[in-house]
């Protein structure tokens, strides 16, 4: 690891213009991704702006018909908070199956949605549930914020703040983790949500996408068997030493089927 | 007198470990937890390339940075050997195997991912680390050598431009023409091609070592992450950095599990030696654990062509095994034995089969060096014998379970003399198979397939029967076989004047529990309670000359050797107690602590006995030394032979491939067991890297000698939520020729279970015609299997 400045703001608005003054800075969130990556010296930024500080960046409240979490609340809060589980149980679960004890004691979700791993889980909530993504800009719709590997619609100095997730009639996830790293070789996450069924896949493709023949069939007839029949094609899907994209294909397949029928 | 109370830490009692306590509230002292005053720290430069020349190397940059107190490389270690092969393996045609030189530090070519091309010396790690990355190396990468078939291949380059070709050896065991004229005339052969996969140790630990050159006597001290110092002395000393033995000591504290890993004699505890002679200072150095993954040894690695030769009863005529072993691209201190003679050796396991020969070519590539690993040779052998045997029961439709039977070594046939070269001493497999099959319900397997069925779930059920040897003996047979070692152990037990005992003994704890099994040998034989006695290891600086620990060889040898000690300790004692007591030796017994005269109530006390010892004033000091303490070389007449059987049941699941162990029972044959529960424990571990093999583990490099596994990222290591519920049997068969009729324990799990788990596998996709998969068989191997065209 190269040697580095740390900055802890206080507020987002201090985070935002330290990040400003910095050459070549970035945000720390947990620092799950961006220390180890660090430590191997694939990125070595002059300035590290803490989060950690910016009390408004935590925190999980409900607002109308909104589950709102703030960037900086972490894995381990979401999946034990009873105003998610009450919510939307099914983001309470996916937060609790994401990396291990100390990735969910650390990580958070504006963290985790600002990196874009492909193979990361919240990607496939933000989308699946159709969510907002708020930021010390603006408001990005759910669908437009994912643009590709580790690429996101974030201009540089672009904070999230908080996530807006629409609580969905019924929703839940499944993830078919890498044996050894534990990120979603696939997962899925289907809901029923005032925009209609929506289904999103997180690990197969190079960045979270709908799997829009699923979601028409389920609009028809949400169960199980309505997805008979159904695949996605494994065209442009990831491929490496733990699966081929015919494996991932079919995953997206049955962890969908089982989604539904988990709802 | 009164009966003694009873102990309850003797010989057989599930004894709670003596030293989890320190290890459990984080008091354990491990090499990097050593800290010495103005100690400094070592970062290791390695190759990125898998083959490339070194043209130059520019320390400047580096020796400019901040805190750098030297940079070395291959230059500053001219006057040093290489670092030795321990065992000399010879081609069938009789030519001694090709032994090309490897170097401390490379010397104008690099031959693998990480091997080392020179080191930082820095006044902290921060700092070294980032020197190391400003030392520049010219390389000039060239196509390396991964593939083994490839490798050997006339037309190949050469991993070492020195050598013919890059073929080691090429050696062979058993009766050639004897296996052909069977295989030739049997009704029935099974052919088998299976790979045993290349697997990272993976030790908690990473390797760490400290050089401490005193410059007042010219001595040094190497801490260091070893399973047997006393090895490391002798081959560094003596082969390495020409330093005699009293220069030398070499501590080998808290090790954090070794697996075969820490055997060997690593480059980088010679380089902290000399270096810290060089500047004057400790140095230390640590891997971290991406270092682990390119310069521990890695295991395994075999490509084997198989064939069974039965009649039509299903009775053994014979088999032929033909092996390519990776060797990586150096000879590590023991890799010509693992895939030979531990290896070769045990192609009977615990059948009859009458005719056996084996070939293997060891073979050089640019991969990181391959030696032994839990098992070593062992889990190869019975992989492939057991993988044979149920391939063949699929064939003549005979029940794998039959067809195992039939073929057993009955028990009244021992000793045994097998066609490679082995003689058994006892066992009795039939026992500990049907154990197995008693203890998995073996009767309801149809109806739990039908109940999976119908959850839909594949449900498969195999069975694997294992022998080991241990306890590799005797030193004069291993030397006419090429070790360049000795395989006794040594024990010196100290009884102190009160009475309390301390044990020296060359075998080295690195997660064993020594420290409560061989005390309570002690406790057992001397009637004192365990918290009396020490076991002191690890340090060459206090222990007689011993060979460590591997092989499940620390309670087989170096138990034995503490039992004779013991004895030795116990004559005198009686010799002591017969002139306190008047009487004659002959007439002294000694049981419970007390030493008495039959027939009399006379008696006196183990205690009294050690401190007229030392305290000599009514004493036959005309015909006794004072004092009580005894040493003992043991040197094994035989390997020991455990064995046992493994039974695995596993479901699939068709949609994803993927494969649940519902349930596992192994039953094993170990001989006597000193502690119950540390002995379940040895087995629990080892089917745990077991079953990591057989369904997880697997280190795969790409065409460019990346290892593309370099991380817990990519490499799967077994969690405990992959691991099924082991359940575990015995049947004692003690053996015949060990004083305390122990066999070990420390590798069987690891042998038995992959074959076990692999032929349930097989079993579960009966429906699927599939005759082999390879290991690891992932989730996604299962279900690209069953997708293939035509399922």
């Amino acid at each position: 690891m190269e040697a580095f400045n740390y900055r802890k703001a206080g507020s987002a608005d201090e985070a935002v213009s330290t990040l400003a003054s910095a050459a070549d800075g970035k945000f720390l969130a947990g620092g799950m991704t961006l220390l180890p990556t660090m430590k191997q010296m694939l990125a070595t930024p002059d300035t590290l702006v803490d989060l950690g500080g910016a009390s408004e960046l935590v925190g999980i409240s409900r607002d109308g018909d909104n589950l709102v979490i703030g960037a900086m609340t972490t894995h381990a809060t979401v999946a034990g908070s009873a105003e998610v589980h009450s919510a939307i149980p099914a983001l309470a679960a996916l937060a609790s199956g994401i990396g291990d004890p100390m990735v969910r004691n650390r990580g958070t979700i504006g963290g985790s949605i600002a990196n874009a791993d492909p193979a990361a889980d919240y990607p496939a909530a933000v989308v699946g549930l159709n969510a907002t993504v708020n930021t010390n800009k603006r408001s990005i719709a759910a669908d437009e914020f994912f643009v590709d590997v580790f690429e996101t619609a974030l201009a540089d100095d672009e904070l999230v703040v908080s996530v807006s997730f629409p609580i969905p009639a019924k929703a839940a996830y499944q993830k078919f983790p890498n044996p050894a790293s534990r990120y979603a070789v696939v997962g899925v996450m289907v809901a029923q949500t005032g925009d209609g069924v929506r289904v999103a896949v997180t690990g197969a493709g190079p960045s979270v996408f709908r799997a829009s023949s699923f979601e028409d069939a389920l609009g028809g007839n949400f169960s199980a068997s309505a997805l008979d029949g159904l695949s996605v094609s494994a065209d442009n899907l990831n491929e490496d030493i733990h699966a081929s994209a015919a494996y991932r294909a079919n995953l997206v397949g049955v962890m969908a089927k089982r989604a539904v029928a988990a709802c | 007198m009164a009966a003694a109370e009873p102990l309850n830490t003797g010989i057989g009692e599930s004894v709670t470990r003596v030293e989890d306590s320190r290890f459990l509230r984080g008091h354990g002292n491990y090499v990097d937890d050593i800290i010495l005053p103005s100690q400094t720290y070592a970062v290791m430069v390695r190759s990125p390339y898998a083959r490339a020349t070194v043209n130059g190397i520019d320390t400047s940059a580096a020796m400019g940075s901040g805190g750098v107190l030297a940079v070395l490389t291959a230059d500053d270690f001219s006057a040093f050997g290489g670092l030795p092969c321990g065992w000399q393996v010879h081609s069938k045609n009789g030519d001694p195997m090709t032994e090309p030189k490897h170097p401390i530090l490379a010397e104008g070519a690099v031959r693998h991912v990480g091997d080392p091309v020179a080191v930082v010396i820095a006044e902290s790690k921060a700092e070294a680390r980032r020197a190391a990355a400003l030392v520049d190396v010219n390389y000039t990468e060239m196509s390396p050598l991964i593939d083994m078939q490839g490798a050997v291949a006339g037309s190949a380059e050469l991993v070492h431009s020195d050598t013919p070709s890059n073929v080691c050896f090429d050696w062979e065991l058993g009766d050639e023409a004897a296996t052909e004229a069977a295989i030739a005339g049997a009704a029935h052969v099974t052919r088998l091609e299976l790979v045993n996969n290349r697997l990272v140790p993976n030790a908690m630990e990473p390797r760490a070592a400290i050089g401490d050159y005193n410059t007042a006597n010219g001595e040094h001290t190497l801490y260091t992450t070893s399973q047997n110092p006393h090895v490391i002395r002798l081959l560094m000393g003596a082969f390495v950095l020409s330093l005699p033995e009293h220069k030398l000591r070499v501590i080998a504290p808290d090790v954090g599990g070794g697996f075969g890993s820490k055997i060997f004699h690593y480059a980088e505890e010679a380089i902290v030696t000399v270096a810290s002679k060089l500047i004057g200072r400790p140095v230390k150095w640590t891997a971290d654990r991406s270092e682990s993954f390119i310069s521990d040894a890695h295991g395994r690695d075999h490509l084997t062509t198989v064939e069974l030769a039965m009649d039509a009863n299903g009775k053994f005529l014979a088999l032929r095994a033909t092996t390519l072993a990776n060797m990586g691209a150096y000879l590590s201190t023991f890799a010509p034995s693992v895939p030979t003679y531990l290896h070769g050796t045990l192609l009977a396991g615990t059948y009859t089969t009458p005719a056996i020969y084996t070939n293997v070519k060891g073979v050089f590539t640019n991969t990181v060096a391959v030696d032994a690993y839990r098992g070593a040779g062992r889990p190869e052998a019975s992989y492939l014998l057991e993988r044979v045997v149920d391939l063949a029961a699929i064939e003549t439709g005979i029940d794998p379970v039959e067809l195992r039977r039939r073929n057993f070594i009955q028990p009244d046939a021992f000793p045994y003399d097998t066609p490679v070269a082995l003689t058994y001493d006892i066992g009795n497999y039939q026992a500990t198979l049907d154990m197995a099959l008693e203890k998995t319900d073996a009767a309801g397997f149809e109806g739990r397939k039908a109940a999976s069925a119908a959850r839909g779930k594949l449900r498969g059920r195999g069975i694997a029967c294992y022998i080991e040897a241990c306890g590799i003996a005797p030193s004069n047979i291993a030397g006419a076989l090429g070790a360049r070692a000795g395989l006794y152990e040594a024990a010196t037990v100290r009884v102190n004047p009160t009475g309390s005992v301390a044990v020296l003994t060359g075998s080295h704890s690195h997660g064993q529990g020594h420290e409560t099994t061989f005390a309570q040998v002690v406790s057992d034989t001397l009637g004192i309670p365990i918290e009396n006695v020490d076991i002191v290891h690890g340090d060459t600086g206090k222990i007689p000359f011993g060979m460590g620990t591997y092989g499940s060889r620390s309670i087989a040898v170096g138990g034995a050797a503490l039992a004779n000690a013991l004895d030795k300790i116990v004559l005198k004692g009686r010799q002591i107690a017969a002139h306190l007591m008047e009487a004659s030796a002959d007439d002294v017994v000694f049981k419970d602590g007390q030493f008495s005269i039959e027939g009399t109530d006379k008696s006196v006390g183990f205690g009294d006995v050690a401190l007229t010892a030392y305290v000599p004033h009514n004493f036959p000091l005309e015909t006794l030394e004072p004092g009580l303490e005894e040493t003992a070389f043991y040197d094994p007449k035989n390997f020991t032979y455990p064995s046992g059987a493994y039974v695995c049941e596993l479901e699939i699941d068709k949609e994803t491939g993927v494969i649940d162990i519902v349930d596992f029972h192994a039953s094993d044959d170990f001989g006597n067991i000193i502690n119950p529960m540390i002995v379940e424990g040895q087995v629990h571990g080892g089917v745990a890297q077991g079953v990591g093999q057989a369904l997880m583990e697997g280190a795969v490099y790409d065409d460019n000698g990346q290892l593309m596994t370099g991380s817990y990222m990519d490499y799967c290591m077994p969690r405990a939520d992959d691991l099924p519920n082991v359940t575990v049997s015995n049947h004692v068969t003690a053996c015949t020729h060990n004083p305390l009729g122990v066999k070990g324990c420390g590798e069987a799990g690891a042998i038995g279970s992959p074959p076990a788990v692999v032929n349930a596998v097989i079993n579960a996709l009966g429906d699927y015609g599939v005759k082999h998969i390879d290991m690891p068989v992932t989730a996604h191997k299962v279900w690209s299997i069953m997708n293939a065209n035509g399922n």
